[in-house]
């Protein structure tokens, strides 16, 4: 199995107010397929962990590798595009563009990666929504979805680009159990069918109980995976 | 493509937000049109004011000046050196007033590459002749045709052509003043006596109006021909030469040289109107000043809209980053809108400017000085226009540049964490 996502030796300090040895001795791997949880306390540092798996965050000492290249370093411009051809993000709160239709939302970072003509994102993003079952609201304005179909808009759109992961900050943490249930169900199927690796962030433990794997943090370092 | 969704981006965002777009938008409508309209006034005006003077004086007038000789014979005595000379009542040398070789020189002026044309005049003296009263006369000899397409003769002329003069033998363009005075039309004969007595009959062509009645009461045109015949002079007899060159800004130098290299005095436009030149460029300074006053307070509207827009992105501006837009592209966002709202206002400024500018240059504008002119002068050079789009464009490029820098530099993480 290769290897999507490698931390090495990863530390990060907080400066402000005090120094805060935030994170201490990162080390793991991330396999094709593989549908990994991370849990931990609040303030156990999982998130900030997350932001710098998602190349957001480069201020952090070590090595990261995605795909066995290395990322760490790259340039901002290359960061992003970085992200848009191989991650996939599904925030806690939707973080959809309000202004947009559903269907823009989901077509935007396929239009941003430029290598599809405008049709052809248009209809792989008709294709992510019905896999989501939401294609019947492609039309709505984002902001008038509920909480849970937004969520499902936020899926569709980490997926236009046919991702390498999927990363999720507590994506179900907002969520009523029947939306997080769902949720849960669109995650394993896209590990299941589609082979997707998943790097998912939770509170959740029956959650991160279906699993494959679960990451358990506290006091910034990994205490079993 | 990549730019076409930056831009279908910037789109949305401004069409969901109407109200603010169209407000920031006519501030800088606002500042263009101002800009338009002042420039087309304030230009035109100044065309009209210099046109007043500029165009009818020649850049360097050649002449004879009756003078007293600057050295007195005493001067020549070594012996008085040391003493001091008082010489009483000096008169001027007699002299003959036209210009010497008259013809040569022109011929000579004209063949420089900085002259554009060089027009010969007489001037005469005398009388009109109406009934048993005598008024005085001031005749100009000119080239009538060279006359108009230098110095816009043909602007004066409010009855009649000035061409008549060309084709009419005995001809004269008759000073308004005086036509009234002796109620005379066009088509009419009138006497003239010249200094050495001899009476002249001329045809009156036309009538002309300088708007300054001194000069419209004496003042008239006639031929070359006629004006030396009254001077009882030969076609040799030339009192003044008008030049007018390509650049007016060489008259200093090219008349200082022409009275060190022929024995006649030469004066330049410059020293004989300096006010006009100044009024102008301050009229000028002063549009521009508050042309560009208005647009920075529409580059400020700009600003606070954009910087207030960014404040409720910050959201969008994360997410957009999270997903793989650079800073750059987010930059470009923002930056876009700014232009967009710049060149949509820019184009409306313009345009609603040009209408306000043919809305004056419709506005009865009656003037004696100027009797060929009707209503407000304005200048519709396009070159304006240009300069109004590239300003407009100009000025809301800097007012988004800060907002836009700001959301580039966004860091993605704070946001999200923030919530």
């Amino acid at each position: 199995m290769s290897k999507i996502i490698e931390a090495k030796n990863i530390n990060k300090h907080f400066y402000k107010p005090v120094d805060f040895h935030v994170l201490k001795d990162i080390n793991f791997t991330i396999d094709q397929g593989e549908f990994v949880s991370i849990m931990g306390k609040s303030g156990c540092g999982k998130s900030t962990l997350l932001y710098i798996l998602s190349t957001m965050d480069t201020d952090y000492e070590g090595e990261l590798f995605l795909n066995d290249q290395l990322i760490t370093g790259r340039s901002q411009n290359e960061l992003a595009q970085i992200r848009n051809e191989n991650i996939g993000f599904v925030f806690q709160f939707h973080y959809l563009l309000s202004e947009f239709s559903v269907l823009q939302n989901v077509m935007l970072p396929g239009l941003k990666r430029n290598i599809k003509s405008r049709e052809e994102v248009e209809h792989d993003a008709y294709e992510k929504l019905r896999l989501l079952g939401i294609e019947s609201e492609a039309k709505k304005r984002a902001s008038r979805l509920s909480g849970g179909q937004k969520q499902r808009v936020a899926i569709a759109r980490a997926l236009i680009n046919d991702p390498a992961i999927i990363m999720g900050d507590e994506p179900t943490g907002n969520l009523d159990s029947k939306n997080s249930e769902n949720v849960y169900n669109i995650f394993n199927d896209l590990c299941q069918e589609k082979g997707l690796s998943l790097l998912i962030v939770t509170h959740d433990e029956e959650f991160a109980a279906r699993t494959h794997r679960t990451i358990h943090m506290e006091d910034g370092r990994i205490i079993s995976t | 493509m990549k730019y076409s969704i930056i831009f279908s981006i910037a789109r949305t965002h401004l069409l969901t937000r109407k109200r603010q777009t169209i407000v920031a938008a006519l501030g800088v409508t606002f500042g263009i049109a101002s800009y338009v309209i002042m420039m087309g006034f304030m230009t035109g005006l100044n065309g009209l004011l210099d046109g007043m003077i500029l165009n009818r004086t020649p850049h360097i007038h050649i002449y004879n000046e009756l003078a007293p000789s600057k050295s007195q014979p005493i001067e020549k005595v070594s012996k008085y050196n040391e003493h001091k000379k008082i010489v009483r009542s000096v008169r001027p040398k007699r002299k003959q007033t036209r210009v010497r070789n008259a013809n040569a020189l022109m011929r000579e002026l004209a063949a420089l590459k900085e002259v554009k044309a060089v027009t010969p005049m007489v001037r005469a003296q005398g009388f009109y002749l109406a009934g048993s009263t005598q008024l005085s006369a001031s005749l100009i000899g000119v080239d009538v045709l060279m006359e108009s397409e230098n110095y816009q003769l043909s602007d004066y002329i409010v009855g009649g052509k000035a061409e008549n003069l060309a084709t009419i033998d005995n001809g004269i363009l008759l000073g308004i003043g005086a036509a009234k005075k002796m109620s005379v039309s066009s088509g009419d004969k009138i006497q003239v006596i010249s200094p050495t007595g001899t009476i002249f009959q001329l045809k009156v062509v036309g009538f002309f109006q300088s708007g300054l009645a001194d000069i419209d009461n004496i003042q008239s045109y006639v031929s070359l021909k006629t004006a030396q015949r009254i001077m009882g002079q030969s076609v040799n007899y030339i009192t003044d030469i008008n030049v007018k060159l390509k650049d007016m800004n060489l008259a200093p130098e090219l008349s200082k040289d022409i009275e060190d290299n022929y024995e006649v005095n030469a004066v330049d436009i410059q020293t004989a109107n300096a006010q006009f030149d100044t009024g102008s460029s301050i009229r000028t300074l002063i549009s521009y000043a508050v042309s560009i006053t208005l647009l920075i307070v529409a580059g400020f509207g700009i600003y606070n809209i954009l910087n207030m827009l960014i404040y409720e992105k910050m959201n969008d501006i994360a997410i957009l980053k999270a997903t793989g837009f650079s800073g750059r592209d987010v930059e470009r966002i923002f930056l876009s809108q700014a232009m967009i709202i710049g060149l949509l206002g820019g184009i409306l400024g313009v345009i609603v400017g040009y209408f306000i500018s043919l809305l004056i240059s419709r506005t009865p504008f009656e003037t004696e000085a100027l009797p060929t002119i009707k209503t407000y002068p304005v200048n519709f050079e396009p070159m304006y226009y240009v300069i109004a789009i590239i300003f407009a464009l100009v000025s809301t490029f800097f007012a988004g540049y800060l907002p836009s820098r700001r959301a580039k530099r966004i860091d993605p993480v704070d946001i999200i964490r923030g919530q």
